[in-house]
């Protein structure tokens, strides 16, 4: 889900880096005011693990590829806000260091990656787990449905902006410009994939480190915000 | 123990493991992600390259492309593992001291 330089247009860059500055911002500000001190290395660890299970490609058997982002989780033990941040820095980290993702767009990985996953897992998993102790099974269902929830909206964005392209920017002779799949294309293949196979990934990591944290580390999952 | 050192421990795991990520696909003998294309591939699968993608496409040059060493292309998967668990180790570095930084920054009234 890694969208490279020159498969988007500069104006849909520009777009998606105006939209993150106010999440940017916004996720700092609610950030200061509620992440302990004590969570601090926690969510550095969040992020890490954010950036390794994304180099775990998952193959769909002589097509494409694709991975886990494990943004869901980090929404799920830090809240939205403070798994925006997280991601983002491993999403930026990527393109600058391993041209994982273009630089110009950050924007629209962040977008994906760094907001709509972790903020519609987050929604997913809070509607799901209401009301339920911290001990719960329900709260492993809720992360994992989340997770899968989370990562194939985010797909669908991605999937969106990709097939915008061609409708958008093209030359006389009718040759996209960027990239060349409109939305009839884009958008069945960045979903299929992640329905039926990374979806499934994502889905089966956050609950299985909610089921375990569960065990080791019960107050890390926290009923109090409910 | 406590539960932030085995999450330590867990992902030095995950660092070992991570050429599965490499082995597996090539072992399925899946391609590159969808989307994710090189100029050359471009060209087989619509039959041209896209002008603006041609031009912004090599833009920035990573230091480490692909989680490889510059160079490191040709080499065979042992070369490309052992390149991929360096590019892990590295990664998890520089972002977990970024996050640490940026999380002292933000947390930092509570310590107070």
């Amino acid at each position: 889900m890694h969208i490279p330089d020159g498969y988007l247009s500069p104006t849909t860059c520009g777009v998606f880096y105006a939209a993150m500055l106010p999440i940017w911002t916004a996720a700092s500000n609610i950030v200061k005011k509620t992440l302990k001190a004590k969570q601090v290395p926690l969510l550095a660890i969040g992020a890490a693990f954010s950036f390794v299970i994304m180099m775990f490609n998952v193959p769909i058997p002589g097509g494409s590829t694709g991975h886990a982002v494990g943004g869901v989780l980090l929404a799920v033990l830090l809240g939205p806000w403070a798994a925006s941040i997280a991601i983002s820095v491993a999403l930026v980290v990527q393109a600058l260091l391993f041209g994982d993702g273009g630089i110009t767009a950050i924007g629209a990985n962040c977008f994906n990656m760094a907001f709509v996953l972790p903020f519609a897992g987050y929604f997913v998993y809070k509607l799901i787990s209401m009301g339920a102790p911290s001990y719960s099974a329900r709260r492993v269902w809720a992360a994992g449905i989340a997770g899968y929830i989370g990562i194939n909206v985010a797909a669908l964005c991605a999937g969106i902006e990709f097939g915008l392209q061609p409708i958008l920017f093209h030359n006389a002779a009718g040759q996209a410009l960027y990239c060349p799949y409109g939305l009839n294309v884009a958008v069945p293949a960045m979903l299929g994939g992640h329905m039926l196979a990374f979806g499934w990934v994502e889905a089966v990591i956050t609950a299985l480190v909610v089921m375990y944290l569960q065990k080791q580390a019960p107050d890390l999952i926290n009923e109090e915000d409910d | 123990m406590k539960i932030i050192n085995k999450l330590w421990i867990g992902l030095a795991v995950l660092i070992v493991l991570s050429p599965l990520g490499l082995i597996i696909p090539d072992h399925f003998k899946a391609g590159s992600a969808w989307g994710e294309w090189g100029a050359d591939e471009m060209q087989k699968l619509v039959g041209y390259v896209p002008q603006g993608l041609l031009k912004i496409s090599s833009l920035w040059n990573a230091p480490m492309p692909d989680y490889a060493f510059k160079g490191w292309e040709e080499k065979g998967l042992p070369h490309l593992g052992f390149a991929y668990i360096i590019s892990a180790l590295l990664g998890i570095i520089v972002i977990s001291a970024v996050v640490m930084l940026i999380g002292r920054l933000l947390a930092k009234k509570e310590n107070q």
